[in-house]
C-alpha cells in the first residue's frame, strides 16, 4: 500500500497557509483570460468558486442539474457558520476554533488543513457582510452570535434559521454578476456523464443536457467538482431528493481516490419517520438546542401510555423525566456533537422509552426556554423553524415539545484531497462536502457552510494558480479530441444499456432497498458481521437493478426517471464502498461507531492502527478496491480520549 | 382518502398541452402533496405510461423548486407554504384538484408541470448583488446596521424566487420577486453605492424578459409562500424613480 502525498507545507501550523500562499505560483492576468476552468455544482463552494475565479481573470464554465444556481442544497442549511472572530469576547481564537474542529471529529481530520480552515473563516464572515448577506444583528448594529454543538464560545453567525439560504444567495449574486459580465457561463439543468482525462490530466467533462438528453462535451484547462455529499445512498436523508454522488463517483471511477467513505453524519433533531410513503426527512435545525432540551421519560412505563395515546408528555412531572444529555454530558448538555447526541437518542429508544409510536424518537422541549425568555423572543430566535415544524407534524412546539429522532444528514467522506484541494487525478479539484477534507470522523454544526465557502472563496483561488501556472502553454483542446468522444460513447452505451432494460421493478423501488440496507448495516451501529452480511445484499441488488429495472421514457427528452436511474446505479456501487470503509476501519470514531469497539456506549478509538485516512482506488465495479492510507500526524496537539463530559 | 385529480401533460414545449384525469386513493393525510404525485408516478411507471413531470428538489419550502398551481392557487390553499409544504390533510376526502404549470409567458413550459423560470436568474444578474470581489471586505463589524433595517432586510432577502407571484398575477407582473431583492438592497448600507443602476437595469430586464405591471391587486403578496410584502414593490417604484431622476 502506498502513501499519499498531501503536499502540507512545511513550518509551523499557524504560518503554514501563509508560507504556501507566499509561495504559490502565480498565472499573470492575460494568460489567466485564456485559462478555462469547469465548475460543477453551484453550492456555496462552486458558486463562490466560479464566481471569484472569474473575478479573478479565468474563463468559467459553471453547471447545476437544478433549474437555476440559486437552488443547490446549500440553501436548506438552517443555523449557521462558524467564525473565530471573538466579537463575544469569550475566549475565542483561531486555534479554539482547530481544536474543537479536530476534536469534534475524532481527530481524524487532517490538522494543516483544519487550521486553515479556522484561520479564513473570519475572511468569510467579512465577505459576506460586504455582499449584503442579511445577518442577525445587536442593537447596536453590531453582529450576533449563539453557540453550537460542542464548542464552549459563541461564535456561530446567523440569519433566523435560513443562514445558509442567506450564504447561498451572496454567493449565486456574485455568480450572476459574473455571468452578466460575460465571465462565467452558465449551464442550468445539466447533468456531469463523465470526467475525461487526457495523459493523465482532467481537461474537461461530458454532460447531459437534462431537457433535451443529448449528451455534449465541454474542455476545461482544470476541472472543479463542488457536488455536495451522497447521504442519499441511505434513500431517506435531510439531502434534497436531487443531491447524488453521481459526479464524484465518476471521477472515482477515472482515478480520484475516495476517502474515509463510511463517515457519515447522523444528525440529532430531525422530524422522525411516520410512513414508508416519505420520501425525505426534515432536519430541525442544531440551534435549537441552544434553548431546547432533550428528554424521555425515565419509566418505560411511561413511554409506553405516551406512545399510546395515553399520556402526554405535559403529564410526566419534572422528576419523571430523563435529560440523558444534561445528566451524561453535564459539561456540554444538550449542547454536545451530533454523533453523540444522535447515539444517546438511539440508546434511550433501544431501552424502551421512545415517545412516537414506532418507539424512534426522543423530545425536545422548549417550555423552560419559554418561561425564561417568552414566547416572543423564542419566536424570534428560530424564524422560520417552529411554522416549518407545525405545518409538517400538525402539532405546536410553543404549547407540546417537538418529537425528534436522528436522521442521514452529512458526510464527511469525500474524494480524497491534498492541501491544494487537488484530487489523485492532475487538475481535479474537490471543494465542500464532496470532498473529504476537514471535519473527520465528525462534522461540528456550522461548519459546513464555513467550510464550502472557505474552499471556494479563499483555498481555491489560490491553489488552482499554482497548477494553471504551468498550464498556460496548454491551448484549448478541441472536444473532437478521442478522450472525449471515448467519455461520450461510454456514457451513451451506459444510458443505452439502462433505458432498454425494461424490467419489473421501479427505480425508487431499488433505492428505497438499497437504503433499507445501508440503515440497517451501514447507520448508526455498526458489525463486522453486519458488514460483511450488507456487502453481499448490495451486490445482489446491483446485479437485479442492472436486468431488471425499469425506466419509462426514451433518452432523447426530458426524463427525470433516468436521471434518478442514473444516480441510483452510482449509489449502489459507493454503497457497497462504504461497508468496506467501515468493514476495514476496526475501532470506532464519530460517525462510524463499530459495536465491538465501545467504553460503556462511548466510540472507542484505536489510534495505534487507525489514525489514517483510507484513500480508496477503484479497480472495477467487481473487483476489490485498493486502500491507500493517509498517516495522520499530529504536531501540535495531544490525541486525547474526547470527552464532553 | 381518494382524490380525482386534473394534471396539466404536455410532452414538451412546442406540443399542445391539456388536462388529463387521474383518480387516485388509499392517501394518508400526513403525507405532502410532492408525495401524492409520487405514488401517482410509481402507478403510472408500473403501468408503463410516463410520469408527470414536476420540479422539486429539498422538500422544505427553502430551495423554490417545486411550483405546482393547484386548484386555481399557486402552491395550492395552504397559506405561506411552498407546493413540497402542502400536506393532504388541506383537502377534503373525494375532492377534485386541479394541478397546472405555473403560467406566464416568461416561464414557458418544458414539460407538464415544468416552466423555465430563468429570466428570475437573468434579472439577478443585472444588479441583484453588491459588486465586492473576494478579499476586498473590511472587519464585517466596521460596518453596524441598524437592528430594524437588518430585519426588514432578512423580510425581503426570505425570497426563495419561486414564481408564485408572476404565476399568481393577472398580468405576470414580476415586481415582487424584484423588489424583493431591490429592497434588500437599499435598506443596507452595503447595497448604497450601485442602488441606482440597480433599481434602472434590473427593472429594464424585467421588461425585457416579458413580465407584465403591477396593478395593486394584490396577489402576489397572497400567494407567495415566503410572505414577501407588497411594500416592498412601493420602495422599489421609489428607487426606480429616483434612479430615473439622477439619471437624467
Amino acid at each position: 500500500m502506498s502513501e499519499l502525498n498531501s503536499k502540507i507545507p512545511t513550518g509551523p501550523l499557524a504560518e503554514k497557509w501563509d508560507n504556501y500562499k507566499e509561495h504559490a505560483k502565480l498565472v499573470n492576468p492575460a494568460n489567466k483570460r485564456k485559462l478555462e476552468v469547469i465548475v460543477v455544482g453551484t453550492g456555496l463552494a462552486g458558486a463562490s468558486a466560479a464566481a471569484s475565479l472569474a473575478e479573478l481573470g479565468y474563463s468559467v464554465k459553471a453547471f447545476c442539474f437544478q433549474d437555476s444556481p440559486r437552488r443547490a442544497h446549500s440553501i436548506a442549511a438552517q443555523g449557521g457558520i462558524n467564525a473565530a472572530k471573538n466579537y463575544k469576547n469569550d475566549g475565542d481564537s483561531v486555534f479554539r476554533l482547530f481544536y474543537d474542529t479536530i476534536k469534534g471529529g475524532d481527530f481524524r481530520a487532517r490538522e494543516a488543513n483544519v487550521y486553515r480552515l479556522a484561520d479564513v473563516s473570519r475572511n468569510i464572515i467579512d465577505q459576506c457582510v460586504a455582499q449584503g448577506v442579511p445577518f442577525a444583528r445587536e442593537y447596536g448594529g453590531l453582529l450576533d452570535n449563539r453557540s453550537f454543538g460542542g464548542s464552549q464560545v459563541s461564535r456561530t453567525f446567523y440569519a433566523r434559521g435560513q443562514t445558509g439560504q442567506q450564504l447561498l444567495l451572496g454567493a449565486y449574486g456574485a455568480l450572476e454578476r459574473q455571468i452578466g459580465l460575460g465571465n462565467v457561463k452558465m449551464y442550468a439543468r445539466h447533468e456531469m456523464a463523465d470526467v475525461v482525462t487526457i495523459d493523465g490530466k482532467a481537461r474537461g467533462i461530458v454532460a447531459r443536457n437534462l431537457i433535451t438528453g443529448e449528451l455534449e462535451r465541454y474542455f476545461g484547462h482544470a476541472v472543479i467538482l463542488a457536488t455536495g455529499g451522497y447521504g442519499n445512498v441511505f434513500f431517506l436523508s435531510t439531502s434534497a431528493m436531487g443531491s447524488n454522488v453521481t459526479a464524484a463517483w465518476k471521477a472515482h471511477k477515472k482515478g480520484a481516490y475516495f476517502g474515509n467513505p463510511c463517515y457519515t453524519q447522523i444528525h440529532p433533531t430531525c422530524i422522525p419517520v411516520t410512513g414508508d410513503y416519505q420520501s425525505k426527512l426534515t432536519l430541525m435545525s442544531e440551534s435549537l438546542r441552544n434553548d431546547g432540551r432533550v428528554w424521555v421519560p425515565k419509566s418505560k412505563e411511561d413511554a409506553k401510555a405516551i406512545r399510546e395515546g395515553k399520556k402526554t408528555a405535559a403529564d410526566i412531572k419534572e422528576d419523571d423525566r430523563d435529560y440523558y444529555l444534561e445528566r451524561k454530558y453535564p459539561s456540554f448538555g444538550n449542547l454536545c456533537p451530533r454523533d453523540i447526541a444522535s447515539r444517546a437518542a438511539k440508546e434511550a429508544c433501544d431501552d424502551g422509552r421512545g415517545i412516537v409510536p414506532s418507539g424512534l424518537g426522543v423530545f425536545l422541549d422548549f417550555a423552560d426556554a419559554i418561561k425564561r425568555l417568552g414566547v416572543e423572543v423564542v419566536k424570534a430566535r428560530y424564524g422560520e423553524l417552529f411554522p416549518m415544524y407545525q405545518n409538517i407534524t400538525n402539532e405546536d412546539p410553543l404549547k407540546t415539545p417537538m418529537k425528534i429522532y436522528p436522521a442521514v444528514h452529512y458526510t464527511m467522506g469525500g474524494l480524497w484531497v491534498d492541501y491544494e484541494l487537488m484530487t489523485s487525478v492532475q487538475g481535479l479539484y474537490c471543494l465542500g462536502e464532496a470532498n473529504f477534507s476537514d471535519h473527520g470522523a465528525n462534522r461540528l454544526g456550522a461548519s459546513a457552510l464555513m467550510q464550502g465557502l472557505a474552499d471556494g472563496y479563499f483555498v481555491i483561488p489560490y491553489t488552482i494558480g499554482n497548477y494553471l501556472s504551468s498550464e498556460i502553454f496548454t491551448k484549448a483542446i478541441p472536444t473532437d479530441h478521442p478522450a472525449f468522444v471515448e467519455a461520450e460513447e461510454a456514457a451513451r452505451e451506459r444510458a443505452e444499456k439502462l433505458i432498454g432494460t425494461k424490467g419489473k421493478k421501479t427505480v425508487d423501488d431499488f433505492h428505497k432497498q438499497l437504503g433499507k440496507i445501508m440503515w440497517e448495516y451501514c447507520g448508526m451501529a455498526r458489525t463486522a458481521e453486519g458488514l460483511t452480511h450488507a456487502r453481499k445484499l448490495i451486490q445482489d441488488l446491483r446485479k437485479e437493478f442492472w436486468s431488471n429495472v425499469n425506466i419509462p421514457g426514451t433518452l432523447n427528452e426530458f426524463n427525470p426517471e433516468f436521471d434518478k436511474a442514473g444516480r441510483v446505479a452510482d449509489f449502489i456501487e459507493l454503497g457497497e464502498l462504504m461497508v468496506i470503509d467501515a468493514l476495514d476501519r476496526n475501532e470506532s470514531c464519530g460517525g462510524h461507531f463499530r459495536l465491538e469497539y465501545q467504553d460503556e456506549g462511548e466510540a472507542k478509538r484505536d489510534d495505534e492502527n487507525y489514525a489514517y485516512v483510507s484513500a480508496w482506488e477503484h479497480t472495477s465495479v467487481e473487483a476489490d478496491p485498493i486502500l491507500h492510507k493517509e498517516k495522520l500526524v499530529y504536531e501540535n496537539i495531544q490525541l486525547q480520549v474526547r470527552s464532553y463530559k | 382518502m381518494k382524490f380525482n385529480l386534473k394534471v396539466w401533460r404536455q410532452k414538451n414545449a412546442q406540443a399542445q398541452g391539456k388536462l388529463v384525469d387521474y383518480t387516485i386513493e388509499n392517501i394518508i393525510p400526513d403525507m405532502s402533496f410532492l408525495e401524492m404525485v409520487d405514488v401517482l408516478n410509481d402507478n403510472l411507471v408500473r403501468k408503463g405510461e410516463d410520469p408527470i413531470a414536476f420540479d422539486h428538489d429539498c422538500r422544505e419550502g427553502i430551495c423554490g423548486m417545486c411550483s405546482m398551481y393547484i386548484s386555481g392557487r399557486a402552491h395550492g390553499p395552504h397559506h405561506a407554504a411552498t407546493t413540497c409544504q402542502l400536506y393532504m390533510r388541506s383537502f377534503k376526502d373525494g375532492d377534485t384538484i386541479y394541478v397546472e404549470p405555473f403560467r406566464a409567458g416568461a416561464f414557458p413550459i418544458i414539460k407538464d408541470l415544468v416552466t423555465d423560470r430563468s429570466a428570475f436568474d437573468r434579472i439577478i444578474a443585472k444588479g441583484g448583488f453588491v459588486s465586492v470581489n473576494t478579499g476586498q471586505a473590511q472587519d464585517a463589524n466596521n460596518l453596524p446596521v441598524d437592528k430594524a433595517d437588518a430585519e426588514k432586510a432578512m423580510d425581503a432577502a426570505a425570497c426563495i424566487g419561486c414564481g408564485a407571484c408572476v404565476a399568481a398575477c393577472p398580468n405576470s407582473a414580476a415586481m415582487l420577486f424584484v423588489s424583493a431583492k431591490i429592497s434588500q438592497l437599499a435598506l443596507l448600507p452595503q447595497g448604497g453605492p450601485e442602488r441606482n443602476n440597480r433599481a434602472i437595469n434590473m427593472v429594464n430586464q424585467m421588461d425585457e424578459e416579458g413580465f407584465g405591471n403591477c396593478t395593486n391587486i394584490g396577489a402576489c403578496e397572497a400567494e407567495c409562500p415566503k410572505e414577501i410584502k407588497l411594500t416592498n414593490i412601493a420602495r422599489m417604484n421609489r428607487e426606480y424613480l429616483v434612479a430615473s431622476l439622477i439619471n437624467e
